[in-house]
């Protein structure tokens, strides 16, 4: 099966309905992606598909054949420089265990391609289903605040 | 010699008698239209076609429709996260996750402008609501009509999985009430 994965292609071979965030951590050793509930109800394994937020866990990869995929791995637009949202994420000190921040951050930078300049509810609105056992919502919507800053000051965000 | 007043009765009473044969059937077909659209209303009702038709903007939930969890609403699908970020195009337990989102093809709430709002409506008013292109996204009843039988969104109500219930007629009994409700030029209860 082909796909493409962080602008490039790449083959797998595993059945259709494997779930897309075992073929990204085991096949394709993309392990920033993570496994939380394993169910869609907490937002650690969230990829982009075609620039839409879409939970791995339970993705079958056949339905993102030849589509778009970008991990957390594949987010900054070159391995020296950081994601506007990655950077603010490092100055606001969003993450404590920070297990679920790869998926908190994947979601962020899809609210700020729909909402540039996000309120507290739009942030709430997009963000309450990626939960943080450790509480750290307060800094999270600080840091999407401070990457909207950031982004329209001209950090770029490669889509 | 046959009184001149005869023509003129046959005429009329044959005039009459057109008219009723004609609308008869027309007015059988609206009776026949709103009883049918009572079955349609139940389906519509049904917690299968209730939960992403809810009176606000957020979704519902199970049989009791409970708002859905996790804050979700209109404007998380404005925010950026659509509907099919964890609904899937089919059920999670047909890839071996038990206890995950339901899924079919195209899974998502009606836009905000055209809601179609299903709870909480009585059958007249979800009647007129249906058939008004203002307010159904621009469809004709035999849109309507295909929608409801072809639609892989709408068939999955049928079809849903785990312990959820289903409409309370089969499908192909809905699909033949609402071809009445059609048939009848959509006539309202």
């Amino acid at each position: 099966m082909k796909l493409v994965v962080n602008g490039k292609p790449v083959e797998v071979a595993v059945p259709e309905d494997t779930p897309l965030l075992w073929v990204l951590r085991e096949e394709l050793d993309l392990p920033g992606t993570k496994f939380g509930c394993g169910r869609a109800l907490c937002g650690a394994c969230t990829v982009h598909v075609d620039g839409a937020p879409k939970r791995s866990c339970v993705t079958p990869v056949g339905d993102v054949a030849d589509k778009q995929v970008v991990t957390i791995e594949g987010l900054a637009p070159d391995p020296a420089t950081l994601h506007p949202v990655q950077q603010a994420w490092i100055e606001e000190n969003a993450p404590q265990c920070g297990y679920c921040q790869a998926g908190q951050i994947m979601t962020a930078v899809a609210l700020l391609r729909a909402k540039p300049e996000p309120t507290d509810a739009d942030i709430d609105a997009a963000m309450s289903a990626n939960l943080c056992r450790c509480g750290t919502y307060p800094r999270i919507r600080r840091a999407v605040h401070s990457a909207a800053r950031a982004i329209k000051a001209g950090g770029g965000d490669r889509g | 010699m046959k009184p001149v007043w005869i023509l003129p009765v046959v005429a009329v009473v044959g005039v009459v008698g057109a008219l009723a044969f004609a609308e008869a059937p027309a007015a059988d077909r609206a009776a026949a239209g709103k009883r049918a659209f009572a079955t349609v209303a139940s389906v519509l009702q049904s917690p299968r076609c209730r939960n992403c038709h809810p009176a606000g903007d957020a979704p519902l939930q199970g049989d009791r429709g409970v708002p859905h969890a996790m804050n979700i609403s209109r404007a998380t699908v404005a925010a950026g996260v659509p509907c099919t970020a964890c609904h899937q195009e089919r059920n999670s337990e047909a890839i071996g996750i038990p206890g995950g989102p339901p899924g079919a093809p195209h899974w998502g709430l009606p836009p905000a402008k055209t809601p179609m709002t299903f709870e909480g409506r009585s059958a007249g008013a979800l009647c007129e609501q249906l058939k008004d292109p203002a307010r159904n996204g621009n469809r004709t009843l035999p849109a309507l009509l295909e929608h409801v039988t072809h639609d892989p969104l709408v068939l999955w109500g049928w079809n849903p999985g785990g312990k959820r219930t289903t409409p309370p007629v089969p499908h192909a009994a809905f699909v033949e009430a609402f071809g009445t409700w059609v048939a009848s030029g959509g006539a309202c209860p």
